[in-house]
C-alpha cells in the first residue's frame, strides 16, 4: 500500500521509464516532507498539550529571527521546486515535443465512441487507395518509434496508454502530434481518458505489439497485394 | 505590542466608490476576457479579418463620437448636481440619455443592415464575436441608461455622490466601446 | 466619518427592526447575520442532494452490475450526470455558501467591528439571486433529457450541442444556475471588499484585522478578478448552444480549447476561492486553543496574497495533454509547483504556531488540526499533477480525484467544521456537545481516509475518471476491490455525519447556553453577546487597541487580551 511506485502498470515504452522517474523523484520529496510536516505536527501536540501550571510562551514569529526557522525550510522547498522542474523539462520535451524520425505513421481518430485507426499503407501517404482502416485495435512492431497523428471527430476524446505513460487529448479542428517506441510485445489497453458521452465508460481499444517477424507477418495479411 | 487607536477607514474614500471600483473590475476582466480570446483567434487564423470590410465604419465612428460626448455630459451632470442645480442636472442627464439611446439606435441599424445581408451571428467566427461583444456592450449602455433615467425621474436631486458613481459605470461603458471600435471596425 | 453613511445602522434604527415580524426578521432580512444561516441553510440542504449523488455514484462504481437500492439501475448517461451534478453542487452550491456566503456574511461585521455589511441590501439580493441559481439548479433534475452531464468543467464540443450528450434543457439550465450563482457571490465579494476597507472599527487597522477577514477577502478579490474571462465564456457557450454561434466549434473556426483556457483561468483561482476562507477558520482557530499568537501574522497575509497572485498564472496546469502547444507546459509547471512556497509557509507557519504553546484538545482544534493533515496530503499530491511530464500519467485518473478531494473535502469539511464549532455558541447562543464533537471528528477522519486514499492507488493502477463501470476495463478488474472499500467507508461517513446532525439537534434545543465568550478568544465578535443582537453592539462600537493574537503575553495576568480592551487589561 505504501509503495506508490508498486502500482503502476508495467512499463513497456521508452520514455515511460523516463517519467516514472520523475514520478518516483516527486514521490521521495513529497514522502519526505509529509512526515517531516506530520511529524512535527504530531511531536508539538504532544510536548505542547495543555499542563497545569504552564503557560505558553509569548512567540509572534514576525521578527526575523523567529522567522527564519520556517524561511530556511520555506527555501528548501524553492529549491526542491526547482529541482524537479528541471528535471521535469528535458522529459517532457522528450516524450510530448521532440518526435524521433521513422517511417510508420498511424491516424488515430476519436470518435463517439470508437478509436478509428489509419494506416497510410505501403505508399506512406494518407489519403491514397491503400490507406487500411481498423476499428479500436493498433498493430505496432516492437522496437521502433511509431508516429501518431491524433484527431477527433466529434468531442474531445484521451488516448490512453496506461503502459506507454501516454496520454494525449484528441481535439476537433486540430491535428496533434505525438509518438511512442514499444519496448515489449503483447497486447495492451488503450482507454478514453476523457468524459465524451454516454460510451465514454468502456470506450477503448486494444495495441498490439509485435515482434518484427510477426509485424511483418501482420502487414502482409493487410496488403497482399503489395 | 502598541496600543494606539488609530483612525481605520482611509479618509475620502466612500462605501459606493470602492464598491463600484471592485464592480467595475470584474466587469472589466468580462470584456477583458472577450477581447483577449478575439485578439488570440485573430493572430491564430489569418483570413477572416476580410469580414470586418462587412461593417459600417462611418457608423461606427459617429456612434463612438456620440458616445464620447454623452460621458462629456456625465461628466457637467455631476458638475450640477455638487453646485445642486437641478435644471442642470436634469439636462445633463436627459442629454446622456438620449446619447445612450442614439448609440443604441444606430447599433439597431448597424444589425438590421448586417443581418439583411445575410451576416448573422452563426455566419462564422468574426460575426460571432462581433455580435456578442457588440451586444453585450450594448446591455451594458441600456443599462447605464436605465442608471440615469433613475436619477432623472428621482423626486428629489439625489446626493452628487450617486450621480457621480452612475458616471463612472458610464465612463467604463464608453471606454469599452474604445477598445471594440478599432478591434472590430479597423484592424 | 463614512461610518455615518453606506448603511451602517444605529441603534434606533435596530429597536425598528426588532418589530419587523417573521417576514422581516426571517426571509427579507437585510441583517448579515441571518442572510448567513440562510446561505448556511441552503448550503447544507445542498450537501444532502450532493453527498447523495456521491452515494449513489460510489456504489456503482463498486457493484456495477447490481442495482442501487432505492434508486435503480444505473446506466452510463444517468452516471455522468451524477458525476457532474455532485462535482457542481458540491463546488459551488455547498462549498461557496457555507465557506463564504455563511462565514464571510456571519464574520466579517463582527470581527471588523461594525454593525452590518457596507450594503445590506445588496446582500440581501446576494442570498436571493443564489435561492434563484438554487431553484434553477434543483428544477433542471426534473427537465426532459435530465440534469447536465458533460462533466462539471462542461468542456465543449461536449457541452456545446445537445446531440452529443442527448441533453439540452439540463445543460441550458446548469449554465443559468451557474450565472447567477456567480452573480450572486459578484454581489457578496463587492460587500465583503469593500465593507472591510471602509466599515472597521475605530483602531482596526488593517494589521490588526484578524485572519479570517484577511482571507475572505482575499478570496473575494480573486473571485471578482478572475470570474470575467468565464462568464463571457458561459455567454459563448450558450449562445453556440442556443443561436448556433461559432466559438467552440472547429467547423467554423472556433476551437474548444478556448473554453478549457477560460473555464481555468477562473477554475484554479476558484479552488482558493473555497480554501481560502476555510484556512482562515483554521488559522483563527489555532491561537486560540494552543494560546499563543499566530506565528508570523504579517507574512501570512503576504503569503496569502502571493499565492492568491500565483493563482492567475497557473491555470493551463489543468491542460498539459489537451493540445495545446506542448512548449507553453514547462513555464506553467514551474509557476505550479512554485505555488507549493507560500503554501510551504503558511503550513510551516500553523504548526509553528503550536510550538510552545498550550494546547487544547477541544472540537474546533481537532478539526483544525485534521485540516491541516489532510490539506498537506492534498497539497502533496499536486505536485504529481504540477510536474507536466508526471501529469502525463495520473492526469484525468483517479489520482486527481484523490488530489481533489484531499484539497476540497478538507477545506470544506475539516476546515468548515472548524469555524463551524468554534463559531456555532456565537450564531445561535448554545454550545455543542463535545463529546459527540469529537466522536464525529474522529470517525471522520477514518473514514475520510478509507474512503479516499485508496482511490490514490487505482487512479495510479490506470483507472480513468468519471467511468460508470471499471469492470469494463481487464486491467482494474484485479484492483476492483478497492472500489469496494472506497465505497464503505463512502456509507460510513455517511453515517457518521448523523452524529453531527443530532448534535446540533440537541444543542439548540436543549444545549447550554453559550457565555459570551466561551473560549476566551481575543477577537471582536467574543465581544458581542451569544448571539448577537441585530446591530451587533449596544450603541456604541467597540475600540480595537491592539492585534487580534495577543495570547499568554508575559505581564499580563490572563492569558488572553480581547482586542477591544487594551489599555484597560494590559497590565
Ligand atoms: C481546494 C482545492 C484545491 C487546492 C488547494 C489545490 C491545490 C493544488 N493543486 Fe489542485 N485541483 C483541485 C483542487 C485544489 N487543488 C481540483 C478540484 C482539481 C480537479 C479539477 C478537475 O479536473 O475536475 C485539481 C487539479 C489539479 C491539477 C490538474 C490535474 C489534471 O487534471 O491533470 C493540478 C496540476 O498541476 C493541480 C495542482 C495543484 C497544486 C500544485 C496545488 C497547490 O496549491 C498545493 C500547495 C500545497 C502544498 C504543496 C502542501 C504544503 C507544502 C509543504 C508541506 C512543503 C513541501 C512541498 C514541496 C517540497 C513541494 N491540481
Ligand atoms: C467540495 C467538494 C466535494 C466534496 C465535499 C465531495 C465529496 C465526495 N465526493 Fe466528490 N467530487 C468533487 C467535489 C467534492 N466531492 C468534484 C469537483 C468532482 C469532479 C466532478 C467531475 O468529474 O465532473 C468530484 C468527483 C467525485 C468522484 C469521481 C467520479 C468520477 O470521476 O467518475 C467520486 C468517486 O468516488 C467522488 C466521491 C465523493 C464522495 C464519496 C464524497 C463524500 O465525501 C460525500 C459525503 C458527504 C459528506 C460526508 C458530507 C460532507 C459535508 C459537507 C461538505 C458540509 C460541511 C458543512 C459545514 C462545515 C457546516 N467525487
Ligand atoms: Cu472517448 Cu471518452
Ligand atoms: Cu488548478
Amino acid at each position: 500500500m505504501l509503495n506508490w511506485m508498486q502500482w503502476l502498470p508495467e512499463n513497456v515504452s521508452t520514455f515511460g521509464g523516463d517519467v516514472d522517474g520523475v514520478i518516483r523523484t516527486i514521490w521521495y520529496v513529497t514522502v519526505a516532507w509529509f512526515f517531516i510536516t506530520l511529524g512535527t505536527l504530531a511531536a508539538f501536540l504532544i510536548l505542547y498539550r495543555r499542563r497545569a501550571g504552564r503557560r505558553a510562551a509569548y512567540v509572534k514569529g514576525e521578527r526575523l529571527r523567529e522567522a527564519a526557522w520556517i524561511l530556511v525550510p520555506v527555501v528548501v522547498v524553492v529549491i526542491l521546486d526547482l529541482w524537479l522542474d528541471l528535471l521535469g523539462a528535458p522529459v517532457w520535451a522528450k516524450v510530448k515535443i521532440e518526435r524521433p524520425v521513422t517511417d510508420l505513421t498511424i491516424q488515430v481518430t476519436g470518435k463517439q465512441f470508437e478509436w478509428e485507426v489509419l494506416y497510410p499503407g505501403p505508399d506512406g501517404k494518407f489519403g491514397t487507395a491503400d490507406d487500411r482502416q481498423l476499428l479500436d485495435e493498433l498493430h505496432v512492431p516492437v522496437g521502433k518509434p511509431v508516429h501518431i497523428i491524433f484527431k477527433a471527430k466529434d468531442v474531445i476524446h484521451s488516448f490512453f496508454l496506461p503502459n506507454f505513460r501516454l496520454k494525449q487529448d484528441m481535439v476537433p479542428g486540430r491535428t496533434i502530434e505525438g509518438w511512442f517506441e514499444a519496448t515489449k510485445p503483447g497486447k495492451y489497453e488503450l482507454p478514453c481518458a476523457e468524459l465524451c458521452g454516454f460510451g465514454h465508460s468502456g470506450m477503448k481499444g486494444w495495441l498490439y505489439v509485435h515482434p518484427p517477424a510477426e509485424y511483418e507477418q501482420w502487414v502482409k495479411e493487410q496488403w497482399p497485394a503489395a | 505590542m502598541s496600543t494606539s487607536v488609530e483612525a481605520p477607514a482611509i479618509p475620502g474614500i466612500s462605501a459606493g466608490k470602492v464598491g463600484v471600483w471592485w464592480f467595475l473590475a470584474s466587469e472589466i476582466m468580462i470584456f477583458g476576457g472577450l477581447i483577449a480570446s478575439f485578439i488570440v483567434f485573430r493572430l491564430g487564423s489569418a483570413g477572416w479579418g476580410a469580414s470586418s470590410t462587412h461593417l459600417n465604419v462611418t457608423l461606427a465612428a459617429i456612434n463612438t463620437v456620440i458616445l464620447l460626448t454623452s460621458s462629456l455630459t456625465v461628466v457637467q451632470a455631476f458638475a450640477a448636481a455638487e453646485r445642486g442645480d437641478a435644471t442642470a442636472l436634469r439636462l445633463f442627464l436627459g442629454l446622456t440619455i438620449l446619447g445612450g439611446l442614439g448609440f443604441l439606435g444606430i447599433k439597431a441599424i448597424e444589425y438590421t443592415t448586417e443581418i439583411r445581408a445575410g451576416f448573422t451571428p452563426a455566419s462564422g467566427i468574426f460575426w460571432s464575436f462581433y455580435y456578442t461583444m457588440t451586444g453585450l456592450h450594448a446591455l451594458h449602455v441600456l443599462g447605464g441608461i436605465a442608471v440615469n433615467v433613475i436619477f432623472f425621474f428621482g423626486r428629489r436631486v439625489r446626493t452628487p455622490h450617486r450621480v457621480e458613481l452612475g458616471g463612472l459605470y458610464w465612463h467604463f461603458v464608453d471606454v469599452v466601446w474604445i477598445f471594440l471600435f478599432p478591434l472590430l471596425y479597423l484592424s | 466619518m463614512n461610518q455615518a453613511r453606506a448603511g451602517t445602522i444605529t441603534a434606533e434604527a435596530v429597536a425598528h427592526h426588532a418589530a419587523g415580524g417573521f417576514w422581516r426578521t426571517y426571509v427579507f432580512s437585510t441583517d448579515h447575520k441571518m442572510i448567513a444561516k440562510q446561505y448556511l441553510t441552503l448550503g447544507l440542504a445542498w450537501t444532502l442532494v450532493g453527498g447523495l449523488l456521491a452515494a449513489v455514484m460510489r456504489w456503482q462504481l463498486a457493484w456495477p452490475d447490481t442495482a442501487v437500492p432505492g434508486w435503480g439501475e444505473i446506466g452510463p448517461e444517468v452516471y455522468n450526470m451524477l458525476v457532474t451534478m455532485h462535482g457542481t453542487i458540491m463546488v459551488f452550491f455547498v462549498a461557496m455558501p457555507i465557506l463564504l456566503g455563511a462565514f464571510g456574511n456571519f464574520l466579517i461585521p463582527l470581527m471588523i467591528g461594525t454593525r452590518d455589511m457596507a450594503f445590506p441590501r445588496l446582500n440581501m439580493l446576494s442570498v436571493w439571486t443564489f435561492a434563484l441559481a438554487s431553484l434553477v439548479l434543483f428544477v433542471s433534475f426534473f427537465v426532459p433529457g435530465g440534469a447536465a452531464s458533460a462533466g462539471w468543467t462542461g468542456y465543449p464540443p461536449l457541452s456545446a450541442r445537445p446531440e452529443y450528450t442527448g441533453v439540452n434543457w439540463g445543460l441550458n439550465l446548469w449554465i443559468l444556475a451557474q450565472a447567477l450563482e456567480f452573480a450572486a457571490f459578484l454581489m457578496g465579494g463587492v460587500n465583503y471588499l469593500t465593507t472591510a476597507i471602509i466599515l472597521r472599527a475605530p483602531g482596526m487597522t488593517f494589521l490588526r484585522v484578524p485572519m479570517v477577514v484577511w482571507q475572505q477577502i482575499t478570496a473575494a478579490a480573486l473571485f471578482l478578478l478572475s470570474v470575467g474571462p468565464l462568464i463571457a465564456g458561459a455567454v459563448m457557450l450558450l449562445l453556440d448552444r442556443t443561436i448556433g454561434t461559432a466559438f467552440y466549434d472547429p467547423q467554423v473556426g472556433g476551437d474548444p480549447l478556448l473554453w478549457q483556457h477560460l473555464f481555468w483561468f477562473f477554475g484554479h483561482p476558484e479552488v482558493y476561492v473555497v480554501l481560502l476562507p476555510a484556512l482562515g477558520a483554521v488559522l483563527e482557530v489555532l491561537p486560540v486553543f494552543s494560546r499563543k499568537p499566530l506565528f508570523g501574522y504579517r507574512w501570512i497575509v503576504g503569503a496569502t496574497i502571493v499565492a492568491g497572485g500565483l493563482s492567475f498564472i497557473v491555470w493551463a496546469h489543468h491542460m498539459f495533454i489537451s493540445g495545446m502547444d506542448p512548449r507553453l507546459a514547462m513555464p506553467f509547471s514551474i509557476t505550479t509547483i512554485l505555488i507549493s512556497v507560500p503554501f510551504a509557509y503558511i503550513v510551516f507557519a500553523m504548526i509553528a504556531t503550536l510550538w510552545r504553546g498550550s494546547i487544547r484538545f477541544a472540537t474546533p482544534m481537532l478539526f483544525a488540526l485534521g485540516f491541516v493533515a489532510m490539506f498537506t496530503m492534498g497539497g502533496l499530491t499536486g505536485i504529481f499533477n504540477g510536474s507536466a511530464p508526471a501529469d502525463i500519467y495520473v492526469s484525468r485518473t483517479y489520482f486527481v480525484v484523490a488530489h481533489f478531494h484531499y484539497t476540497l473535502f478538507s477545506a470544506v469539511f475539516f476546515g468548515g467544521f472548524a469555524g463551524f464549532y468554534f463559531w456555532f455558541p456565537k450564531m445561535f447562543g448554545r454550545m455543542l456537545s463535545e463529546p459527540l464533537g469529537k466522536l464525529h471528528f474522529w470517525l471522520t477522519l477514518v473514514f475520510f481516509n478509507v474512503t479516499f486514499f485508496p482511490l490514490h492507488h487505482i487512479g495510479l493502477a490506470g483507472m480513468v475518471r468519471r467511468v460508470a463501470n471499471p469492470l469494463q476495463y481487464e486491467a482494474l478488474v484485479p484492483y476492483q476491490w478497492i472500489n469496494v472499500v472506497s465505497t464503505v467507508g463512502t456509507f460510513c461517513m455517511v453515517a457518521t455525519q448523523l452524529v453531527f446532525a443530532l448534535n446540533v439537534v440537541w444543542s439548540l434545543v436543549a444545549g447550554r447556553r453559550a457565555p459570551t465568550n466561551p473560549w476566551e478568544a481575543n477577537t471582536l465578535e467574543w465581544a458581542a453577546p451569544s448571539p448577537p443582537p441585530h446591530g451587533n453592539w449596544g450603541p456604541a462600537l467597540p475600540t480595537v487597541y491592539c492585534g487580534p493574537y495577543e495570547y499568554s503575553l508575559p505581564e499580563a495576568r490572563e492569558d488572553y487580551l480581547p482586542q477591544n480592551l487594551g489599555p484597560a487589561r494590559a497590565r
